[in-house]
């Protein structure tokens, strides 16, 4: 994270996505909280080693369906989801599937940094110890130095493991949660707003993780923020008012949308 | 953050992928571990909640006995020649003949029905039949007799407490091997109880003298009521009523309105927290050295009992109160504030009537409370025998009076197994009250909850 | 005149002086209240409140002052012996006021007369008679002194009582006066009853002050008075506790330590894990309507009185654990005991905790199980490793509340522990606590001057050390860990 930081404004790249297969396939996914339809019928391809963003307006779905893919959801009792999501062509709502072992797969950062009152060490620690995923004290070491440098947090704080995470600052609380999450070797990586506590280096920084990120697993992103879909992601889906509107390229998106919606949306009408 | 198209991207790392649908072991594991932590939580509230089942069944078993009672109905003719040796019908003459001539009375009436009704008395002694009836009846009588002398020399029906021995048997608390080894009942006069049962002449109705009658002696639990104890306990919360809710009302006013940020506010604030964790104990050794000792108060007085029950539900009608008018909206004492009014009418025309429902429900649960606590009570002498009525408000709560949870531990602690009874049946009364007052509570809180 | 009536005579001044008022502030605007400074009504509250208040503080005073003047004036009449020795003159006080009550009663059931009661000697009439015919049962005859002294304690305070009706009388209708005479049109009402009233606020809140100052200085007093009679030494590190009230005591405190600790150990190795899962199970697995019906029923527990659980202990858990438990394996046949007081109390706790822990654990932020449940947690490993050590200062500090509580239960021990001081081990054995022996000690006929007495005050104030140190203490790791965290 040297050298000075470059703010991008609407920029749009090319990309090379088409080679990527699907990692998730979602079909006809409604969500139901109690009698509220606040999702309704979403079709979507999620690809391997790319970033896609979920972007609407507030209350359009786009959390929800994200909670939908490491079936978060069940944590709220009210929340019924129909419809089906493949992981690998398996179906994740299939009954023999236990959301523990899911959810190793697939992680989650969430809006607020949010720590373990532990040190710095266990916070990351944390998840390959209750997965069982190392034999022994140094394979643990090892993978924590591992995910703390990915994380591009190793540098910061490789002096003070044991001092807790919640004497971070809030890039580095967010760094740190990211790096607990990929600590459990997931396949996909879901982030609800990852960027919308901290301040404008902070996001920078995550940002630029986020892209480093791709190599290894697919990440799926919510934002609020337009320019940070357009920066960071390869393929982008527009939700509103509990509808998938529009999902492609990032680059068609924002500058060549299909629905007059998307468009709306884009240029500042709604939102 | 450039991905050129001359740099692909690198595939994911192949891993060693279980699919979601086989269980694993761990996994096995882990889920076990899950059910055992969700079980140990259910066995705890199964637990609490089956411990709470047996205290309540087993006093309910125990004590709603308490509310019949044996009693001997037999005819007795008031003859003059024992009750009026004067011969005079004067009420003041007949005084002088005690409960003895009374008794003998009694025993002679009732030696005289089992005559009439061929009952045989086999095995049971002049002495083992006159102690079948209860050593209060011939009080009873005598009151009944000096009430109303006109009934001189005519034949009454009258019914009498059994002895608590021959109530025991009943109820099943006696019985033949038990009256073996008991030199106050003999199996004989259990079986001629029996007999009596047959002829019903003993039989069990509703005992009302137990919600009125003073406290009886150790040898006639049979006679032994909760009036006193009712009495006592009714005066003190009166008179915590009247004293907690002023005291409580206008402390919280102050901390919640009106208290600058000091020190002595904070010392205020740090002494009423801590006054709530204050063992109860210690109040009764702060009345019986202030109250009685130092300010001269009668001991067992229900004046003292009610001070102290007042220092020790204060800090909880405090907390109470509180809370209900720090949930009145700022926004209101803005509205009344910005009309001219000032800050005292504020909280008094429009803070303190909000806060109301939330302040008689918290004192409410604060008496409820205070109706419980006994060991207080013990130190300033409410433990003492008392079997006069205190005399009505204002003097009365001068008077000796027990409460009902004293009135508990006291009979818990006498020997005869017949006031294990008592006491369990006390404690119905108390939890009666307790779940009047819990339910007045709830019913206030529904009703008035308002949400802001 | 009574107390009574000369309060309901001041309160009636007061309420006619609220009339007089308002009438007389609006007669001087001629009925045009916005002329008045402040609401007609105001007035009225002034004028009551300036007859009133005085008049109550002189009464208070004179309530107060009055015994002290007649004891120390009857204190003339009596040898000088007596005088010198604190408790025979307690004593010869209390023989004189219960003379004097009786004689009171006897002109009142019309065995004497005023005129003959004055003048009755002891020579004369069997005194100790007559007061028994009306009711009052003096325990030896009276001598003339006491005779003589009840007689001036009652001309004194009659003069007294003279003297106070018209004090405090005065004092209210002065206070009538002069408040009227200040009501007019600008004068600012509604200010002097707010200042009144402010003050009444103040003094109510005072009065939690004023307890814990009575607490201190009633068990502080009678605990010195005890380390005089007692060396404090003996009592805090002695072995043996045997009270003998002929004298020749050992009060050694370390028994009932022990038995205290003991018992309320068994409690919280009882209540801390029942309560602790019980709230776990409330605030993480069960449903909505699971939580309506349990908690409820759960703190239904604690709204139980404790006489209620000691009878449970002495007629139920006491038999069952001596018959099942303590019999058959030979560890006594007492059915009080500490097993028995342990495991009620703990049960009596368990509300206590489980509601403090159900707060605190809700208190955790949802982010922090999110972010657990998110990386493939299940909700047991949430709960044991994010959510307890999130939670644990506020739970250390729940659990000192109860260890506190514990500690200073009386009706359980006093009803299921057993009377005897012991230092054993045996969880079986009926052995006794603090709070157990302050109640023996101070129940049935008790000599304010002997340490067998004097001792439950000096257990009454390390009762309250012991209890009030665990509070502050649970009170400052809270804060330390909240501090920790936030």
């Amino acid at each position: 994270m040297e050298g000075p930081i470059q703010m991008k404004d609407i920029h749009i790249e090319e990309r090379v996505v088409s080679d990527h297969k699907a990692k998730i396939t979602a079909r006809g996914v409604q969500v139901y909280y109690g009698t509220n339809h606040a999702l309704k019928d979403v079709d979507v391809d999620i690809l391997a080693g790319t970033v896609t963003a979920f972007i609407g307006p507030s209350g359009c779905g786009k959390s929800t369906f994200l909670r939908c893919l490491n079936r978060m959801n069940d944590t709220v009792s009210s929340a019924r989801v129909v419809g089906e999501i493949l992981l690998d062509g398996e179906d994740i709502y299939d009954k023999r599937v236990d959301p523990v072992q899911l959810r190793a797969k697939v992680g989650m950062v969430f809006q607020k940094p949010n720590p373990f009152p532990k040190s710095i060490y266990d916070n990351v620690a944390y998840g390959p110890k209750i997965h069982g995923l190392t034999r022994n004290k140094a394979e643990l070491d090892e993978v924590v130095e591992s995910c703390l440098r990915k994380a591009a947090l190793w540098n910061e704080v490789k002096d003070r493991l044991q001092a807790p995470g919640t004497g971070l600052s809030g890039g580095q609380q967010q760094r740190l949660c990211i790096a607990r999450a990929i600590a459990t070797s997931p396949e996909v990586l879901l982030m609800d707003e990852p960027c919308s506590a901290l301040d404008p280096i902070a996001t920078a920084q995550v940002e630029e993780l986020i892209d480093e990120l791709r190599s290894q697993f697919s990440v799926v992103i919510v934002t609020h923020s337009m320019q940070q879909a357009a920066r960071v992601s390869q393929k982008t889906a527009f939700f509103h008012l509990g509808n998938l509107v529009e999902y492609g390229e990032t680059g068609q998106i924002f500058t060549n949308p299909k629905d007059p919606r998307t468009e709306s949306y884009i240029t500042g009408r709604i939102g | 953050m450039t991905v050129a198209a001359t740099n692909p991207m690198p595939t994911p790392p192949a891993k060693a992928t279980h699919s979601l649908l086989v269980p694993n072991a761990a996994m096995g594991r882990r889920n076990a571990a899950e059910k055992r932590f969700r079980a140990y939580g259910l066995a705890a509230i199964a637990v609490s909640l089956s411990v709470l089942g047996i205290m309540l069944w087993s006093i309910f078993s125990d004590g709603l006995s308490s509310f019949f009672q044996a009693k001997l109905t037999f005819p007795v003719t008031l003859s003059s020649e024992v009750l009026d040796p004067a011969g005079n019908g004067l009420r003041e003459e007949m005084t002088k003949v005690t409960t003895i001539g009374y008794g003998k009375l009694l025993t002679a009436a009732f030696t005289a029905e089992l005559a009439a009704k061929g009952i045989s008395t086999e095995g049971v002694t002049d002495k083992q039949l006159a102690e079948m009836i209860s050593k209060d009846a011939p009080g009873v009588l005598r009151a009944k007799v000096l009430g109303d002398t006109s009934m001189l020399d005519q034949t009454i029906t009258m019914s009498v407490l059994a002895a608590g021995r021959i109530d025991g048997y009943l109820k099943g608390r006696v019985t033949m091997e038990t009256a073996e080894r008991d030199g106050n009942i003999s199996p004989e006069q259990l079986q001629l109880a029996d007999r009596l049962k047959t002829a019903r002449i003993l039989g069990s109705s509703f005992n009302t003298r137990f919600l009125t009658s003073p406290d009886a002696s150790d040898q006639r639990p049979e006679a032994a009521g909760l009036g006193v104890a009712i009495l006592g306990s009714a005066y003190m919360m009166l008179l915590v009523l009247i004293i907690c809710v002023p005291i409580g009302v206008a402390t919280s006013i102050y901390l919640e309105e009106f208290a600058p940020k000091n020190r002595w506010t904070d010392l205020i604030e740090v002494n009423i927290s801590n006054l709530a964790a204050v063992p109860s104990i210690v109040f009764g050794i702060l009345g019986l050295a202030i109250f009685i000792n130092f300010a001269g108060f009668p001991q067992s007085s229900s004046v003292v009992g009610a001070l102290v029950l007042s220092l020790m539900t204060l800090p909880t009608i405090i907390i109470a109160t509180r809370s209900s008018i720090r949930a009145v909206p700022p926004s209101i004492r803005d509205a009344a504030l910005g009309v001219g009014a000032s800050k005292m009418q504020t909280v008094f025309h429009h803070v303190l009537p909000l806060a109301m429902p939330g302040i008689l429900t918290g004192t409410i649960l604060g008496l409820a409370s205070a109706l419980g606590e006994t060991a207080p009570l013990l130190l300033i002498g409410m433990v003492a025998f008392v079997d006069n009525y205190p005399s009505a408000p204002v003097e009365g709560f001068m008077d000796p009076a027990t409460a009902l949870p004293v009135q508990v531990y006291s009979w818990a602690s006498r020997s005869d197994p017949a006031f294990i009874e008592r006491s369990s049946g006390a404690i119905i009364v108390l939890l009666v009250f307790l779940v009047v007052m819990n339910v007045t509570a709830i019913i206030l809180r529904r009703k008035f909850e308002r949400r802001w | 005149m009574t107390v009574l009536v000369l309060v309901v005579a001041t309160l009636v001044i007061a309420g006619v002086g609220f009339f007089l008022g308002r009438s007389r502030a609006l007669s001087g605007v001629s009925g045009n209240v916005r002329d008045l400074h402040s609401l007609p009504g105001y007035y009225g509250w002034h004028v009551a409140l300036m007859a009133a208040l005085p008049a109550f503080g002189v009464l208070l005073v004179w309530l107060i002052v009055q015994p002290i003047v007649i004891e120390r004036n009857i204190g003339s009449l009596l040898p000088a012996e007596t005088v010198a020795d604190a408790t025979a003159f307690k004593l010869a006080v209390a023989d004189i006021r219960r003379v004097a009550g009786g004689l009171d009663a006897a002109v009142l059931a019309g065995a004497l007369t005023e005129a003959s009661a004055a003048e009755l000697t002891s020579g004369g009439t069997d005194v100790r008679a007559v007061l028994a015919g009306v009711g009052v049962a003096l325990g030896s005859d009276v001598t003339n002194d006491t005779l003589l002294s009840a007689q001036m304690y009652r001309s004194m305070t009659a003069t007294g009582a003279l003297a106070r009706m018209i004090a405090v009388l005065a004092v209210a209708l002065a206070g009538l006066g002069y408040a009227l005479s200040v009501t007019r049109a600008e004068f600012r009402a509604r200010n002097r009853v707010e200042i009144v009233m402010m003050g009444v606020l103040i003094t109510a809140s005072s009065i939690a002050i004023l307890t814990t100052v009575g607490i201190i200085w009633s068990m502080l007093s009678e605990s010195l008075n005890f380390f005089r009679q007692y060396p404090a030494t003996e009592f805090f590190f002695g072995l043996t506790w045997s009270p003998n009230f002929r004298g020749g005591s050992d009060l050694g405190f370390i028994p009932l330590l022990w038995g205290t600790l003991y018992i309320s150990l068994i409690a919280m190795i009882v209540a801390v894990p029942l309560g602790l899962f019980t709230a776990i199970y409330l605030a993480e697995y069960a449903g909505p309507k699971v939580r309506a019906w349990v908690k409820p029923l759960i703190e239904v527990i604690a709204g139980i009185p404790t006489v209620v659980f000691g009878l449970f202990a002495l007629v139920t858990v006491g038999p069952f654990l001596r018959d099942y438990f303590a019999q058959p394996f030979g560890f006594g046949n007492s059915g009080a005991s500490v097993m028995t007081a342990g495991l009620v109390i703990g049960i009596l706790n368990i509300p206590f905790i489980s509601s403090l822990a159900d707060d605190i654990i809700n208190s955790v932020p949802q982010s922090l199980r999110d972010g657990s449940y998110g990386l493939g947690a299940t909700k047991s490993e949430t709960v044991k490793q994010v959510i307890l050590p999130a939670a644990l200062p506020g739970i250390v500090g729940a659990v000192l509340l109860a260890a506190s509580r514990a500690i200073g239960e009386t009706m359980i021990v006093t009803m299921g522990a057993g009377a005897s001081a012991k230092l054993s081990l045996n969880p079986f054995d009926a052995m006794t606590t603090m709070t157990v022996k302050i109640v023996g000690q101070l129940t049935g006929d008790t000599d304010f001057n002997s340490p067998e007495t004097l001792v439950a005050f000096a257990l009454g104030i390390t009762l309250f050390v012991i209890t009030l140190g665990l509070n502050v203490f649970a009170l400052y790791i809270v804060r330390k860990y909240r501090e920790e965290y936030e």
